[in-house]
């Protein structure tokens, strides 16, 4: 992690609200986050957590109405809440792009990989089209993509599954990102293909000393991939740690949960066949419980819970915890 | 757990025909199950694991012929099924049912929880309303829904709910056995856990023998007694899951426990990566049907297929090298 002139990316009191006709969601709702050069945040959490609107919010990519953003996202000083149109389109696909989960419906059907790889190099670079084609091939050889060059005159379609994902990331990085959103990369993919895509964006991440915001929810690939993790539940910031911290010392109860009730290969041979769960489900983000929103689920409940929302308590740099068992501790 | 077989798959095969043109020629056929042959004994769970489009699915459904398999026997409590007319095979159905992947479409909208629950019960067995409704409520208790919520419909319920009404239906019957395809693996994590315990707990309460499809190697290995890997409609390796996941030894299963993203920072270790995707499912490979990606081939791999055979302590392996 190096911190030549602060974070590349500070998310400070971010709001993302969707005007429904049932009332008014709370997606993400007062979320503070920084993103160093040349790391991996990971943000974890479970479906509806608020980790996607995040990545969303961060690119304006979100319709507003029925969506509102508040807060501020400084990339690189600019507040990109800011920008007009023309400024975030700008950044778009330039200095930060984004990998979606499915690539087959985030590829345009209609377009060759060729034609959608450069069209995002035109806009950007100031490429010929001849410039940009070639860029384009070399781009789907970095991603080793075989036979790249008959491959950009290809449709989405003629791709697999895991070759559609590297093109994805072909044309995400293909105007050198300085941040990169990969929201769910591998959640489509069988293992194996999940491997190759985890190993090869490792690789391409050194080569183009990009910043990654890895959401996924699978805490497997946080721990190999991710230098420091967020995790998000019901639309708040929980915790927040570097990888080793986390799995060694998670501090919020839910974290802690959610620890417990993965199955790990081996496991159950010394800690039996029961897992840990975490009881109930996710609050209705029209209904949030009043004080913690995790209390209805939380084993270690106290009053104040019911009450008060917990304090954000930060225990070390990138260590913050929002819980009311270590707001106490502190006041001991 | 006794060593009887309750369920025995032998030689079981499954090809959809693939049809071109305006005559709709049978131009090749897609050998989705190709010999797989397994046991399932009482009480215990069985694994059985590989990535999309192995084939997996299709066992699970031919066993109960929801699919009707090609060739092959499925050989249930002294029966087989694949020899028995309708009415014989529906009343077996009441021993053997099956949990779905997708709680959202594996559930009538139009119908409430307690209709749903009920129509096995009211489809086989001859009882009155009332205890009809004692034991859909019964049931609702014993997977952690509240009997109240019976007039409730589907869509009003979150995926871990819908999930844990699917596994009442299963049981409405009182199952011998239980096929459960992906039964998880929509669910997030915390939702996750939840339903793998009630299957732990309701298997040990109910003395039930799953075979559990999932595609997740973590949670197949939590929950099966025995396991076996399937690759492009073959099983390749099969042994308790122990001895599958602690000494692996066909490259694909090497391979694919390798991918695994183990949730600890502080393990390293070596990746073995395959190279390119599985075949398309007209194109299929000669020989063993790995040797287009298996790093360790050699060339008898292209040539004759391996035999399926065990390799000792009940450790059986599809492999020229073993």
């Amino acid at each position: 992690m190096s911190e030549q002139s602060g974070p590349l990316l500070t998310i400070r009191g971010l709001r993302t609200r969707f005007h429904t006709y049932e009332g008014v969601v709370n997606a993400v709702d007062g979320l503070d986050i920084e993103v160093f050069r040349g790391e991996t945040l990971g943000l974890v959490g479970e479906s509806g957590c608020g980790k996607s609107v995040t990545a969303l919010s961060i690119l304006r990519l979100l319709p507003c109405p029925p969506a509102e953003i508040q807060g501020q996202i400084l990339f690189d000083g600019t507040n990109l809440l800011d920008l007009d149109r023309e400024g975030i389109r700008n950044i778009r696909g330039g200095d930060i792009s984004m990998i979606f989960q499915e690539p087959m419906t985030s590829l345009n059907p209609v377009l060759t990989i060729g034609e959608q790889i450069s069209e995002t190099l035109r806009r950007h670079k100031d490429m010929t089209r001849r410039e940009a084609w070639r860029r384009c091939v070399e781009m789907l050889q970095l991603v080793q993509i075989p036979g790249p060059k008959s491959r950009s005159r290809e449709y989405p379609h003629k791709l697999s599954g895991g070759m559609r994902q590297r093109a994805m990331i072909a044309m995400a990085l293909s105007c050198n990102p300085k941040l990169l959103l990969a929201d769910e990369p591998t959640t489509a993919l069988d293992v194996t293909i999940q491997a190759q895509i985890m190993t090869l964006m490792a690789r391409l991440k050194e080569e183009f000393e990009a910043s990654i915001v890895l959401i996924t929810h699978d805490l497997g690939i946080i721990a190999e991939m991710a230098s420091r993790v967020v995790v998000m539940y019901a639309g708040k910031m929980v915790e927040e740690a570097p990888v080793k911290e986390l799995f060694k010392d998670p501090r919020h109860p839910y974290t802690q949960g959610l620890l417990g009730s993965i199955p790990v290969i081996g496991r159950k041979f010394d800690g039996g066949q029961r897992l840990q769960e975490i009881p109930g489900i996710v609050p209705n983000p029209l209904e949030m419980p009043l004080g913690c929103r995790f209390n209805p689920r939380c084993p270690r409940t106290m009053p104040i819970c019911h009450q008060q929302e917990p304090p954000v308590v930060r225990l070390a740099d990138h260590r913050r915890v929002s819980c009311w068992l270590e707001a106490n501790k502190r006041d001991d | 757990m006794t060593d009887m077989a309750l369920l025995e798959v032998r030689d079981l095969k499954k090809h959809f025909p693939v049809k071109k043109g305006i005559l709709s020629r049978t131009v090749g056929h897609v050998r989705a199950v190709d010999g797989v042959s397994f046991s399932l004994r009482q009480g215990e769970t069985f694994g059985l694991v590989g990535e999309s489009g192995c084939g997996k699915t299709t066992v699970g459904r031919s066993i109960l012929r929801l699919i009707e398999p090609t060739a092959g026997q499925v050989v249930f409590n002294g029966q087989d099924l694949l020899a028995l007319d309708v009415e014989e095979l529906r009343q077996v159905r009441g021993s053997l049912q099956i949990i779905f992947q997708d709680p959202f479409s594996s559930l009538n909208p139009r119908m409430n929880v307690g209709k749903i629950i009920a129509e096995p019960v009211r489809n086989h067995l001859k009882e009155a309303k009332g205890q009809i409704r004692d034991r859909v409520a019964h049931l609702m208790e014993s997977v952690g829904l509240h009997p109240d919520q019976m007039s409730r419909y589907p869509h009003e319920f979150s995926g871990g709910q819908r999930q844990r009404i699917g596994i009442a239906r299963a049981l409405a019957l009182n199952p011998m056995a239980i096929v459960c395809d992906e039964p998880v693996s929509a669910l997030d994590v915390s939702i996750q856990a939840q339903v793998i315990n009630l299957l732990v707990e309701l298997q040990e309460k109910m003395n039930l023998s799953y075979i559990f499809i999932a595609h997740d190697l973590s949670v197949v290995e939590h929950i099966s007694d025995r396991v076996a890997v399937m690759y492009l409609g073959r099983i390749v390796e099969m042994a308790t899951d122990k001895e599958l996941y602690q000494n692996p030894q066909h490259p694909y299963t090497q391979a694919l426990l390798s991918a695994v993203p183990i949730p600890d920072p502080e393990v390293g270790r070596q990746r073995i990566l395959l190279e390119g995707d599985v075949p398309g499912p007209l194109k299929w490979p000669s020989g063993c049907t790995f040797h287009t990606r298996c790093p360790k081939r050699v060339e008898e791999c292209s040539q004759k297929e391996p035999i399926f055979r065990d390799g000792g302590n009940d450790h059986w392996i599809a492999c020229h090298l073993i």
